[in-house]
């Protein structure tokens, strides 16, 4: 179990993070998402023991990142941001090194290092020089070091950043296969991935936490509405008003003439449907309707609302 | 703990003797060195290393902060600092483990040297090996000192370049010291003849090893090293 408190980090007059508080259970996976620059990469380097805290602490167990923080270290599996290598050495060599550096000795290595190598799918690139593989390859060799040893905690910053597509998808089943049995904190700009990877995400925008909880529970947070577009001809202003009286709680939020047609975005609460209304209501008044598309309100909406200064800061 | 050293030392040193730089710079420092002692070595026609050993300390200034230079520098500018710092090392394990992989570097450079030594016993007489084992040992430990203000001068930046000429000023103005001494009021020359690398490296190779040298050099090679490791912790407080 991590456990952050009241983390704060300045960087000379910049305020990295400002008062952070939150847990990782065993066995999460927590995603960490934010905008560039929000501070996800610090609070990380902060857990893992690389910087050290301007006030509050982390605790991992029954450990803190102030006073413990070679046995923290012992326990986390890190990938840093940018998934520095030595690009002097082999794979093999690199590997080696890092088992020796977490204690492994020659028989459990041998063991670790073929689990490793299928596990990240490092077949026939183990005796290559670092330097010579692709990026998709480094990827894997840095998060192969990362779990080498075996951790409890898993902290992933930015794993799959510089992919391609089919390359993001092996590593995303990686990390979902890995958080079966470990507690991992992955870290990323992009919705996407960690909606494909986390069971709970934090979103964390200019050093504070703006919504933490399951994907579920903040879409209900943001439900609410969903939204119609219409485009009608022979239609006028005050017929497509008139919509808005059909339902309690339908809103005509924009509305456009342009050339002959009319452009319409409704809103109203998830619970009510009235599109059959409008239907029959544009056959009365003959309109023609070119189109009518009902969109959800999408997790995007909900990262973008929170993380877009002068969004909404209803989160909790 | 000490296996920690040996994991770090052991890694530094392969990835120094991997580098293109290691060998131009060994090679370098060898022919400087061959050629102003073979030179003059038959004119001379005398049985001792000493143009070696007032050579040897001159190239270092260039050699020395060209093989340090790397150790912190290059690990900061590839990110591999983070890396390597939030494995369970210390701090102060990782500095003194890549000063030591600095020093087997420049060890080796030395130990081909030993050629003319050897030379001598071949073609000489009447030789004081005592003063040729004193010199070789001054030579290890001035080099040792050099090793750790490079270390040093690594540590402060992460830009090579920079490194190398930050280490070379330190390195330059302590042995220069003791060539100025003419232009300083009596009292400043007795300080900075002590502080003077060279002062102490030639009471060694005359074969005097005196306390007063040992703790000189061994307390730069203290100072330097500890103050990088201060550096090196305050990347967490920036």
């Amino acid at each position: 179990m991590i456990e952050v408190r009241n983390l704060v980090k300045h960087y000379g007059d910049v305020k990295a993070v400002q008062d952070i508080s939150f847990s990782v259970k065993n066995g999460e996976i927590l995603g960490f998402l934010g905008p560039n620059g929000a501070g996800k990469t610090t609070t990380l380097k902060v857990i893992t023991g690389y910087l050290s805290p301007t006030s509050g602490n982390v605790f991992v167990d029954d450990y803190n990142v102030i006073e413990d923080s070679m046995e923290i270290r012992k326990m986390i599996g890190y990938l840093p941001e940018m998934n520095p290598l030595y690009h002097d050495m082999e794979v093999y060599g690199f590997l080696e090194f890092v088992a020796r550096a977490r204690e492994i000795d020659k028989n459990q290595f041998r063991s670790r290092l073929h689990d490793v190598i299928e596990l990240c799918g490092l077949k026939g690139v183990v005796h290559k020089n670092i330097n010579e593989l692709s990026k998709g390859y480094c990827q894997r060799v840095g998060l192969a070091q990362a779990i080498i040893h075996d951790p409890k905690i898993l902290i992933l910053d930015e794993p799959t950043s510089g992919l391609d597509p089919n390359q993001i998808a092996e590593i995303r089943g990686l990390i979902k296969n890995l958080g079966k049995e470990k507690t991992v904190v992955i870290s990323s700009h992009i919705l996407q991935e960690i909606q494909a990877t986390a069971d709970r995400m934090i979103i964390i925008n200019e050093g504070e936490i703006v919504a933490n909880g399951t994907i579920d529970e903040l879409m209900s947070d943001f439900k609410g509405k969903t939204r119609l577009t219409l485009e009608l001809k022979n239609a006028t202003e005050d017929s497509v008003k008139k919509v808005q009286s059909f339902q309690d709680g339908i809103l005509l939020s924009k509305y456009e003439e342009k050339d002959e047609n009319v452009f319409a975005l409704l809103e109203y609460p998830n619970s009510i449907d009235p599109r059959q209304d409008i239907f029959k209501y544009a056959v009365k008044n003959k309109w023609v309707i070119l189109e009518m598309s009902r969109h959800k309100t999408s997790l995007e909406d909900v990262f973008r609302n929170l993380t877009i200064e002068g969004g909404t800061n209803n989160a909790k | 703990m000490r296996n920690n050293f040996s994991i770090i030392y052991r890694r530094e040193v392969q990835s120094l003797f991997n580098s293109p730089v290691a060998y131009i710079t060994l090679v370098v420092f060898l022919m400087i060195n061959a050629w102003f002692f073979t030179s003059t070595f038959f004119l001379i026609n005398e049985s001792d290393l000493r143009t070696l050993f007032s050579v040897i300390p001159i190239v270092y200034i260039f050699f020395v902060p060209a093989i340090t230079m790397g150790l912190i520098a290059k690990e900061k500018n590839t990110g591999t600092m983070e890396f390597i710092t939030t494995l369970p090392f210390t701090d102060g394990e990782i500095i003194v483990a890549k000063y030591l992989a600095a020093l087997t570097l420049l060890g080796t450079a030395l130990a081909f040297t030993l050629v003319h030594f050897f030379t001598l016993l071949v073609v000489g007489n009447n030789i004081d090996i005592g003063a040729l084992i004193s010199g070789y040992l001054g030579l290890l430990l001035v080099g040792g000192a050099y090793a750790a203000i490079g270390t040093f001068g690594s540590t402060v930046t992460d830009n090579q370049i920079t490194a190398f000429i930050i280490s070379f000023l330190i390195i330059f103005v302590l042995f220069i010291l003791d060539k100025i001494l003419i232009f300083v009021p009596g009292f400043l020359s007795s300080i900075l003849q002590y502080l003077s690398i060279d002062y102490h490296l030639n009471n060694i190779s005359r074969g005097v090893i005196d306390s007063r040298n040992l703790v000189y050099l061994g307390s730069l090679i203290l100072f330097f090293l500890l103050i990088s490791i201060r550096i090196l912790e305050m990347r967490k407080w920036r």
